[in-house]
């Protein structure tokens, strides 16, 4: 059973983050959308913290908050003007993706619901320490991330050199 | 026996084909025409001291003590293993007939690629174009036509068979842009391919049954304590007679598997040495260069079919039937042409058709040869005439030749009374003349009359045909040479000068060739080939009543020429009134041509060829072109499905992957 | 009342659908890259969620997680790299007008 605050954070954050990331999707300003996405970021760092993974709540307000929607901001500065609408959208397509993720929806979430005698109550569990994750990010051995860890520094690197290749001025 | 002769005999010759084939454009004519020659001139010298070694030198290897010839493998090297039974040899067997062929095709390709140093150019001295090429194609011809008698195996001879087609065929076509020489290649071509393929399966029915190609298996029997010598033995012969008669031979159209083997080789035969009825190519081939006439077309592709019976000739002997083919064929196709030869007017015809004629004489000499006949006179006869027959006829070839090049015309109308002006080439011709109508002692007469003793002893109507043949032959040879020397005083045409005789490099091969036809009939020739090497003396079997018919016959022939052709008269006209219709038939060769031209063009293209034409036109073609055209309108329709708008694939995947998850969905319940 | 697994895997469930919605509907490159965020966040729930409810003591779904948001931020910074030099040569970032590479 769990405490009625949490109950009330829960609903407060799962609200914000269904509502945010429809207006998201549904807003014809470009700008604004990225405002919404970057709410839907911060419910979904806010879920982190709620199931104790604090780190990755935090990378996740770093890194997606802080880096890759600002670098959404500023390619939408780059590419529209200020007061530009995107055009609007037909009623046709409009009609068919809602048809389209309304199924999704329904199919997926039918197939989960039929599953919910399987979903248990939240087992308790230690938040991890730093110490542990920072070992299990540098080891070689089972349960442990090296490889990908250095996978990933190649592929930003692999990644910074193409994006500069691509977006220099010839 | 040393290895490195036999293998230079082969080799300078491809050599010289390959580097004057590629370089021979690089330098100029006379170099490449020197190089030539310079080879093949080694090449002779290579090619007589094996052949003396193997007839003289007296080795254990090639001579028995009793002077029994006997058969050397100098090598036999694997080329070819398909399985352990079906094995492709290259090699080079040493035996009387092909020691002699190797003397015969070096002499007279020496004299060809001498003479062509002065016939392939004009009277300006101006070589002719290609002229590299023409001493190239020389090369390979003399290189596939030694591996062809050198062959130890039937199927190397096959190989080598068609690469003298290949090269007669090129050497035909020299003067490719004349139509006449294009459309005569390809009909030498064709006519012996078509022959070739029966060859082809003679080759596979007898290797099938005896399963073995080696000549040395099929014909010989090994020499005990010595490698690599056999024996040509009748016993070997009476093996694989065995093997046709207990194996259980399928009949084929009344004839044994053996007897079809052999009459399908003798096809091939038939098509190479020009028999009737598959003569047709070879007068058509004259549109060669004169000097490829001499070397393919008179002395040495030509008598590839002889050589080929000879080979097998153990083999003939089992089966009477395919010997008396032979027979029946070579004296038909020996008259026939001779009576060709009668009237034609163009020189290197008359002595095209004097080529088949002489060829089926060693045809017949071969099919009536048997070992209780005069010991197998006849096909020590017909090896005889082969070698003299070489001599003399390239003699006759290269004076035409002469005389041509001269002259500028094929035609003897455009020469007649030019014994004045070309003496050289006069007194050649006729020693030619001489030694084909068979005047002793020219080598004509001894070759000649021992055919015609071996057709006494195998039957007397056979030898009375040979008998007149031999007339009509004396007849149309000095036909030929009274009206090109004699007949009329030669009429110069305004603004030319005199036709003269030729270079030095022309004459030479003349006169050499002609002292050769001189003495050549002294050759004590049964001592060296025999059909299974035992030395043979024909003096034993010499008859002075054949001799003196044969003579007799050829100087009334002789003397009727003389009557008719010596001085200008109206006789020729009369008798042409006299027989119009014969003569008809003949100036038009039976009309051979025609019949062929009707069979092929007629029947087989109307209706054969065109039916399957349009078949493979309509329904091959169109099957195939139908697949592609309805690949290609499906491509077209799906092509818009690859429109490149992102969100249209993320539509289709969306609507796929929603289907998938209904379904498991649905499963899952 | 119990917060189970369901009561955080729907709501992803309806970010993700509301993602492919942004994503087939929209024209922008921006936009859809947006909706292609939401959707790669509703995942990285989804990693987070069975990680803490089904295997609490380990950190495979987490760590998943954290490399996931790691590639997001190369592939978006890509994507956008992309998108500027489109939008330099052609003026515009409309998707629907960028299939001349096609037929």
């Amino acid at each position: 059973m769990e405490s009625v605050g949490s109950i009330i954070t829960y609903v407060i954050v799962v609200l914000a983050m269904i509502v945010f990331s429809v207006l998201a999707v549904t807003t014809r300003k470009i700008l604004r959308a990225a405002t919404y996405l970057l709410f839907t970021l911060f419910a979904a760092a806010a879920i982190y913290f709620m199931l104790d993974y604090e780190f990755l709540g935090a990378v996740q307000i770093a890194v997606y908050a802080g880096g890759i929607v600002v670098l959404f901001v500023f390619s939408i500065l780059l590419t529209s003007k200020p007061g530009d609408n995107s055009e609007k959208l037909t009623s046709k397509s409009r009609v068919l993706g809602l048809i389209a993720s309304v199924a999704m929806l329904g199919v997926a979430g039918w197939a989960l619901i039929s599953r919910c005698a399987n979903f248990t109550a939240r087992p308790q569990m230690e938040a991890p320490l730093m110490s542990d994750l920072g070992t299990a990010l540098m080891g070689t051995g089972a349960g442990q991330y090296l490889l990908p860890f250095e996978a990933v520094s190649v592929l930003l690197l692999a990644c910074i050199i193409g994006g500069v290749v691509i977006a220099r001025r010839r | 026996m040393d290895i490195t002769i036999p293998i230079l005999i082969l080799a300078i010759p491809l050599f010289m084909f390959i580097f004057l084939g590629l370089l021979g454009g690089k330098m100029s004519h006379k170099l490449a025409g020197t190089l030539g020659t310079l080879g093949m001139g080694v090449t002779l010298v290579l090619a007589y001291t094996t052949a003396f070694t193997y007839f003289f030198s007296g080795s254990a290897d090639f001579i028995t003590a009793g002077g029994d010839r006997l058969q050397y493998l100098v090598f036999n090297q694997t080329w070819l293993a398909f399985t352990k039974s079906l094995v492709i040899k290259l090699g080079f067997l040493l035996d009387p007939i092909s020691a002699m062929m190797l003397v015969v095709i070096t002499t007279i390709s020496f004299m060809v690629h001498l003479y062509s140093l002065g016939y392939m150019r004009d009277h300006h001295g101006v070589y002719e174009r290609g002229f590299q090429r023409f001493y190239a194609f020389l090369s390979l011809f003399s290189f596939s036509m030694l591996g062809l008698v050198v062959a130890t195996n039937i199927f190397q001879m096959y190989i080598f068979w068609e690469l003298v087609g290949a090269s007669s065929y090129l050497l035909i076509g020299f003067y490719y842009i004349k139509p006449s020489a294009v459309s005569a290649s390809k009909k030498a071509f064709i006519v012996t391919r078509f022959a070739d393929l029966g060859f082809l399966i003679g080759i596979l029915v007898l290797s099938f049954y005896t399963g073995t190609f080696d000549f040395t298996q099929l014909t010989s029997v090994p020499v005990e304590g010595l490698n690599d010598v056999y024996r040509v033995s009748e016993g070997t012969a009476e093996g694989i007679l065995n093997i046709f008669q207990t194996s259980a031979a399928p009949v084929f159209m009344g004839g044994s598997v053996l007897t079809w083997a052999l009459v399908l080789i003798f096809m091939g035969g038939m098509g190479k040495s020009a028999m009737l009825p598959l003569h047709i190519w070879l007068p058509d081939a004259m549109e060669g260069p004169t000097p490829v006439s001499a070397l393919i077309h008179a002395a040495t592709m030509v008598v590839a079919g002889v050589y080929l019976v000879a080979r097998l000739f153990p083999l003939y002997l089992m089966e009477e039937t395919a010997l008396e083919i032979i027979t029946v064929v070579g004296a038909l196709t020996a008259f026939y042409a001779a009576m060709v030869a009668c009237t034609q007017v163009d020189i290197k015809r008359v002595l095209a058709f004097s080529t088949i004629s002489q060829i089926a004489f060693m045809m017949v000499s071969l099919g009536v040869a048997r070992p209780e006949i005069h010991e197998g006179l006849g096909y020590m006869a017909s090896m005889f005439h082969l070698f003299t027959h070489a001599m003399f006829k390239a003699l006759l070839f290269l004076g035409a030749g002469a005389l041509i090049h001269a002259i500028g015309s094929n035609d003897y109308t455009a020469m007649h009374g030019l014994r004045k002006y070309m003496p050289i080439t006069h007194w050649t011709f006729l020693i030619g003349c001489l030694a084909i109508a068979g005047i002793i002692p020219f080598s004509g007469f001894f070759s000649k009359d021992e055919i015609l003793s071996a057709c006494v002893g195998y039957d007397w109507v056979a030898y009375a045909w040979m008998s007149m043949v031999a007339g009509l032959t004396a007849f149309y040879m000095f036909r030929l040479y009274y009206l090109i020397f004699w007949w009329k005083e030669h009429k110069i045409p305004e603004g030319h000068h005199a036709p003269h005789d030729q270079p030095w490099t022309m004459s030479l091969p003349l006169i050499i060739l002609a002292a050769i036809s001189c003495v050549a009939g002294f050759i004590p020739f049964g001592k060296l080939v025999s059909w299974n090497g035992e030395p043979y003396d024909f003096m034993a079997h010499f008859d002075w009543s054949v001799a003196g018919v044969s003579l007799t016959v050829a100087v009334l022939a002789i003397a009727l020429a003389t009557v008719m052709y010596r001085k200008e008269n109206n006789l020729p006209e009369k008798f042409k009134a006299a027989v119009p219709a014969l003569w008809r038939w003949c100036y038009h060769r039976f009309y051979w041509d025609e019949l062929y031209m009707f069979i092929t063009h007629k029947i087989i293209f109307n209706g054969i060829c065109r039916p399957i034409a349009w078949f493979d036109r309509h329904i091959i073609d169109g099957t195939m072109d139908s697949f592609a055209t309805i690949t290609n309108k499906a491509s077209e329709l799906i092509r818009p499905l690859q429109s490149g708008q992102i969100q249209f694939y993320v539509w289709i995947y969306l609507i796929g992957a929603l289907l998938l998850g209904t379904i498991t969905a649905i499963c899952l319940i | 009342m119990e917060i189970t697994a369901i009561y955080y895997l729907i709501p992803s469930l309806i970010m993700f659908c509301c993602g492919v919605y942004g994503f087939i509907t929209r024209k922008n490159m921006i936009a859809m890259l947006i909706s292609l965020e939401l959707m790669l966040n509703a995942v990285d729930v989804n990693f987070v969620v069975f990680n803490r409810f089904l295997f609490p003591g380990q950190m495979e779904g987490m760590f998943f997680t954290l490399f996931a948001i790691a590639i997001a931020a190369a592939e978006t910074a890509l994507a956008i790299a992309i998108i500027i030099n489109i939008f330099r040569s052609t003026k515009n970032v409309d998707v629907s007008g960028l299939n001349e590479m096609k037929f």
